[in-house]
């Protein structure tokens, strides 16, 4: 309940935090809402010696649209997200994500930089991201680069991000039949299974699809079989049936613990990807 | 004229709640006293261990720390181990104390504590208290326990506490002998944290220069903690120590028992002359309040071919933990193997409990208490059985139901039953829930490949716990009676005085209806103090669902004391004779002379005054009673769950909640609704969402609320209550006590009701808690799985 | 290791203080402000118990840090009653019988609060859901949504003279 002891800086820019992560190194933590690095602190499970807090620095609370792609400051928090029109309208998997994060209180706090940095496997907005082909802009001291999601996580709590960067932003392509189903731990509301989905659709057909696994599997991780499944076929109960069923072939890590076997997660994994598939409205 | 509502039966707004709402209650971490320290304690990281060494001096060096204390320290000032409450036959007992100091024997045992200026400090420190263990095999699982050579305590072989029995066993072994049919299952009762909202808290001050401690506490029983601190644990003398439980965050029996924390926070503080404050983390309330249930049952019961019981028969293992506490042995024995006849005339009974000690924190009364485990059993194996004759589970139960005409009903396993009409509730059950509808409905979903399940539990429970010289000759070291003192002010104001202590039910304004109603006064007059034992007379606390039966019933006996004594004083008064007197609304009158009286302020102010009162009558108005019940009470009712199983997931969706209680008289429906819901929400958390789970070492996996499933206000359906009244026949309330039923009857009603609905798939028996996974399994182990369900 | 100076506004008033870095904000709300209406259930972001306004959204003072707070504005069960007046969720809370041990109340509150600022109407399910964040052990949630309910009502009410009128 009490964390170790930290100094604290504030950093007015990105510039700044930048510096002083350099200056800090491995034993500085940004503090954005601080709904995933807190938790942590406060167990004593991890002990920043310096936390630099991000959560001022102007702009990056945004979220805003430049043409069809949706761009989402790293400080937007999940509550921005799921009452954002324009995440409604060009990435519903994300406003249904955002919208099932932890609680009213924790999306109120929580933004989604923060949650994407700390790379739980068990998060809900990393298999969204992966889906949505998103991509991440990290800034450091040589300047900007930017990464796919698919390519940011890596493993368990472990980012592409290096140790003096920060995420920024995150730039949404437009997916508009999108969507992500979840099957809950029911203590802490963290996703045992997370099924997210993205369609390209030209007409009734699927002429591209993307479908990631999260929660069950150490980092977000797509569904190949199923995808080829869905993939230049009509978007009916068959296809979704015969998709969803192969949603976990090809995937090897799966955990398990005390709420869920391995087992148990990959059939869901299923299943939810099945729902997943079934919430896509495509206009007629 | 309008008769006016009265007030005893009313659902009148608590009283106690303007304060909470606002954020005024007085919770024990809220006090905050001058020069106030705050302790935190060094916790074992093992289950089983001896303490080789502590070195304190890294954490005593930390700036803002004043002291560091370990198990040699008390034991050197001759601090005693903390007893139980309750002995049976044979019973071994290990000793516990404040602070271990030989072997630690779960995780989170406290082997020191430290104090510093905030808790910040206070924790940065502990972590520096270097302790060397030497780590023993661990005993987890009661199964472990009982099977393993591996002893928890050296002194306890094969960790047997106590091997207890009831009822006849040579006549139920010759009925089940010769029984046409048997039917028989193996049920785990899960175990259970009880998480009430407020963790556990003590403040201790000793004053050097009087001898004078204070401590408060979160107890729902100051006198108990009281009287164990100071005769047998820390020898304060007992009319020095002052006890006060201010408001408590809801208890559910975790806050019935001595802890070691809350006697190592009093010493602290007279060891080093400065108040302490420790709040228990959450994560630390887990690994140290008491844990409820952990049962391991096999229970059979022996039918005719007609569907008639002839005998039940039950074997338990129960996993007590660690250490026996304040009801530890009572819990899984008199207040279960005494209930295990449920609301059916059993013509024999055997029950045999055995106690087993295991590293894992202690197991004692969590909500219902025994009860909860008892009425589980005996709802599954009637439904079971009913399954197995392929009865219909309604008509099953009506069958073997103890007829209304039987009462008062002499079970075989001790207790006497004090009245019931247990078909009277069922009726009214089905009735709300239309039981011929949903059965057609079900027919209809099955055949849509829909999986709709009906569970019922008529249970009975026994409380109003107890009559003392009943519980004495059980092992009791208590009496169970209750005081109450009325206490008229000469202003004609009023204070009640109960030994009874609130954790939320409401007793500043259901005792306060009691009084206004016998006594006319308006409510507004009425307070009620409890909880101190600087305020109150000695008193047995809350637990049990006995605070409206015992004491209710001693402040309603202090009550009708009073109406004697304003009736002779108004008499007196009135140039009449006490006999001839009427007292009603405030207003003393002779019968058949309304118009001529003397109200309720007179006649206080006249009993101060004693200017002109009856010559043999002591002056003041003020009465004690101290209320021993003649029986326990024995509430019943029935419940019943509507569920839909989903086979994709395994989830279950609890459609519709019934539930018809009999708790005698009511004082306040709208109070004793509320008792009810909750209850059903914690028992619905028991069958569906809560476990608590050690691994194989000991360390207890579902250690944070992010691993331990308290339901959520979308986990559980909208309850619909009604009640049937059977008053008591034997207190002068009639009433029988409603806090623990909830939890009592729900979680076999929700089993029962999920075991229907996969009754079309051969599965009979799912141990709590269902969890979707253990659902899902069981539907797709029994069916070859089919890909994936619901489209 | 260093105290950094904040200044917060707390139901309307202002508190400047120095404060550790790591000093939670629902300590210093509880400890150095005396305001201990607002309480600790669990240390893991769960019960919702230490739920107080901040800025205007329900947030959990348990993960929030005090120079996090610096500048802002805090509303906790304390200041929620004006001149006397039960706010309409207090009064709900205490009508409908919302609450037994009290303990979560101020939490469950100010989470109905938010709930109701953007969503006034809402249904039973998303009472339900919108109150998830903070755990009751006692009174099976029943209540806590008539309570809810019966605010809404009360809230809608003076809009609707207004209108009229």
């Amino acid at each position: 309940m009490y964390p170790a002891k930290f100094d604290y800086t504030r950093a007015g820019s990105i510039q700044e935090a930048i510096q002083l992560l350099q200056q800090h190194g491995d034993d500085a933590k940004l503090l954005a809402g601080g709904h995933s690095l807190l938790p942590m602190m406060k167990l004593r499970l991890a002990r920043p010696a310096m936390l630099i807090d991000i959560g001022r620095i102007p702009d990056l609370k945004n979220i805003r649209t430049d043409g069809d792609v949706l761009v989402i400051g790293a400080l937007a928090t999940h509550t921005q997200v799921a009452a954002s029109d324009d995440v409604r309208r060009l990435a519903p998997a994300l406003a249904d994500a955002a919208a099932k994060v932890g609680d009213q209180q924790v999306r109120n706090r929580g933004t989604v930089g923060g949650n994407l940095a700390h790379g739980d496997p068990a998060s809900d907005l990393p298999p969204v991201m992966t889906a949505l082909n998103a991509e991440l802009t990290l800034v450091g001291p040589n300047g900007s680069r930017t990464l796919k999601a698919e390519d940011f996580f890596i493993d368990l709590f472990t980012t592409a991000l290096e140790p003096d960067e920060i995420l920024t932003e995150i730039r949404v392509p437009a997916a508009p039949h999108s969507a992500y189903a979840k099957l809950e731990n029911p203590a802490s509301g963290y996703a045992m299974v997370g099924a997210a989905v993205n369609l390209t659709m030209d007409g009734n057909t699927i002429s591209d699809a993307r479908v990631v696994i999260g929660g069950a599997v150490p980092k977000p991780t797509r569904a190949s079989a199923a995808e080829s499944a869905l993939r230049s076929n009509a978007l009916n109960d068959d296809t979704i049936n015969n998709a969803s069923t192969l949603a976990a072939d090809g995937i090897g890590d799966w955990m398990g613990d005390i709420h869920a076997s391995e087992d148990y997660r990959k059939e869901m994994a299923k299943v939810y990807t099945g729902r997943a598939l079934r919430d896509i409205k495509v206009a007629s | 004229m309008a008769q006016a509502e009265r007030i005893l039966g009313s659902s009148i707004k608590r009283r106690e709640d303007p304060r909470f709402i606002t954020g005024h209650g007085q919770y024990t971490d809220d006090i905050q006293l001058p020069g106030m320290v705050y302790g935190v304690f060094v916790r074992s990281p093992y289950a089983h261990a001896k303490i080789k060494n502590i070195d304190t001096s890294k954490a005593i060096a930390v700036p803002g720390v004043v002291a560091v204390y370990t198990g040699k320290d008390m034991e050197s000032d001759g601090v005693q181990p903390i007893p139980t409450g309750w002995l049976l036959p044979g019973i071994k007992l290990p000793n516990r104390y404040p602070l271990a100091f030989g072997e630690v024997n779960h995780v989170g045992e406290a082997v020191a504590i430290v104090l510093a200026e905030d808790p910040y400090t206070a924790t940065d420190a502990a972590e520096l208290v270097e302790v060397e263990y030497e780590r023993l095999p661990a005993v987890v699982s009661a199964e472990q326990a009982y099977n393993s050579r591996t002893q928890v305590h050296d002194d306890i072989p094969g960790n047997i506490v106590f091997d207890w029995d009831i009822g006849d066993k040579e006549k139920t072994d010759a009925v089940f002998a010769n029984a046409p049919k048997i039917s028989k299952l193996h049920l785990t009762n899960n175990r259970l944290i009880p998480n009430a909202i407020e963790p556990r808290s003590a403040i201790g001050r000793y004053e050097r220069y009087t001898d004078e401690a204070t401590l408060w506490v979160t107890s729902q029983n100051p006198h108990i903690e009281r009287l164990i601190l100071s005769a047998f644990v820390l020898g304060i003398p007992e009319h020095k120590l002052r006890v006060i439980a201010p408001d408590i965050g809801g208890g559910f029996g975790s806050k019935i028992f001595i802890y070691p924390d809350e006697a190592a926070v009093l010493w602290a503080s007279k060891k080093s002359g400065l108040p302490v404050k420790w709040t228990a983390t959450r994560s630390e309330s887990y690994k140290t309040d008491s844990h409820g249930r952990d049962h391991s049952t096999e229970v059979e019961l022996a039918l005719d071919d007609s569907g008639k019981i002839l005998g039940l028969r039950i074997k338990t293992l129960a996993n007590l933990g660690a250490y026996l506490t304040l009801f530890g042995p009572v819990t899984p024995t008199y207040l279960h193997g005494t209930v295990v006849s449920g609301v059916y005339d059993i013509p024999a009974i055997y029950c045999n409990v055995i106690g087993v000690c295991t590293n894992t924190i202690c197991v004692d009364a969590y909500r219902g208490a025994g009860r909860p485990e008892a009425t589980y059993l005996v709802e599954r194996i009637i439904d079971h059985a009913a399954n197995d004759l392929n009865m219909d589970p309604v008509e099953f139960r009506r069958k073997n139901f103890i007829a209304p005409d039987k009462f008062p009903f002499q079970t075989q396993v001790a207790v006497i039953y004090d009245s019931g009409d247990y078909d009277k509730a069922l009726k009214r059950a089905l009735e709300m829930l239309d039981y011929e509808g949903f059965q057609r409905e079900q027919v209809e979903a099955r055949q849509q490949g829909r999986y709709l399940g009906i569970g019922f539990s008529t249970y009975i429970e026994m409380c109003g716990l107890a009559p003392s010289e009943v519980v004495g000759a059980l092992g009791a070291q208590a009496g169970l009676w209750e005081s109450g003192i009325v206490r008229v002010h000469p202003s004609g104001k009023v204070t009640i005085l109960t030994g009874s202590q609130q954790q939320g039910q409401g007793h500043e304004t259901t005792f306060a209806q009691i009084v206004a109603d016998g006594l006319g006064v308006p409510i507004e007059d009425i307070d009620v103090v409890h909880g101190d034992t600087g305020r109150i007379p000695y008193g047995w606390g809350t637990y049990g669902s006995r605070s409206a039966a015992v004491g209710g019933s001693a402040i309603a006996r202090s009550v009708q004391k009073l109406q004697d004594k304003i009736k002779k004083i108004a008499a007196h008064l009135l140039e009449a004779s006490p006999e001839d007197i009427v007292y009603e609304d405030g207003k003393a009158y002779v019968r058949g002379a309304p118009n001529s009286f003397k109200t309720f302020g007179e006649i206080a102010l006249q009993a101060y005054l004693a200017h002109n009162i009856p010559d043999d009558l002591e002056p003041g108005l003020e009465e004690t009673t101290f209320y021993d019940p003649s029986n326990f009470t024995f509430p019943f009712g029935t419940h019943i769950a509507i569920v839909e199983v989903h086979p994709d997931t395994g989830k279950i969706e609890v459609k519709r909640y019934v539930a018809v209680d009999d708790f005698g008289n009511v004082i306040n429906p709208m109070i004793v609704d509320g008792q009810v819901h909750g209850g059903i929400a914690q028992g619905i958390g028991q069958a569906l969402y809560e476990n608590a789970v050690y691994d194989e070492n000991g360390q207890l996996l579902s250690g944070t609320m992010m691993d331990y499933a308290v339901p959520k206000a979308t986990y559980v359906p909208n309850y619909e209550v009604d009640r049937t009244v059977t008053p008591a026949p034997h207190n002068p309330l009639g009433v029988k006590g409603a806090g623990e039923a909830g939890t009592i009857a729900s979680p076999p009603a929700i089993v029962n009701a999920v075991i229907d609905a996969l009754k079309p798939l051969g599965v009979q028996q799912l141990d709590m808690p269902l969890t979707a996974e253990k659902v899902w399994k069981a539907i797709h182990q029994t069916q070859p799985a089919q890909g994936t369900n619901g489209h | 290791m260093s105290t950094t100076p904040i200044t917060v506004t707390v139901n309307g008033k202002s508190h400047t203080a120095e404060v550790e870095p790591r000093m939670l904000l629902v300590h210093l709300l509880r400890n150095v402000l005396n305001l201990t209406g607002t309480h600790v259930g669990c240390d893991t972001s769960q019960c919702g118990a230490c739920t107080v306004m901040m800025d205007g959204q329900a947030v959990k003072s348990c993960t929030v840090l005090a120079v996090q707070a610096d500048g802002s504005e805090i509303m906790t069960i304390e200041g929620l009653a004006h001149d006397g007046n039960l706010h309409p969720l207090q009064e709900g809370f205490w009508e409908m019988h919302g609450l037994q041990c009290g303990f979560c109340t101020p939490g469950m509150i100010m989470t109905a609060l938010d709930l109701l600022q953007h969503n006034p109407n809402p249904t039973e399910e998303e009472i339900r859901h919108g109150l998830e964040g903070t755990l009751c052990r006692c009174t099976g949630y029943q209540n806590i949504v008539r309570a809810v309910k019966y605010a809404a009502d009360k809230m809608a009410q003076p809009a609707a003279a207004t209108k009229e009128a």
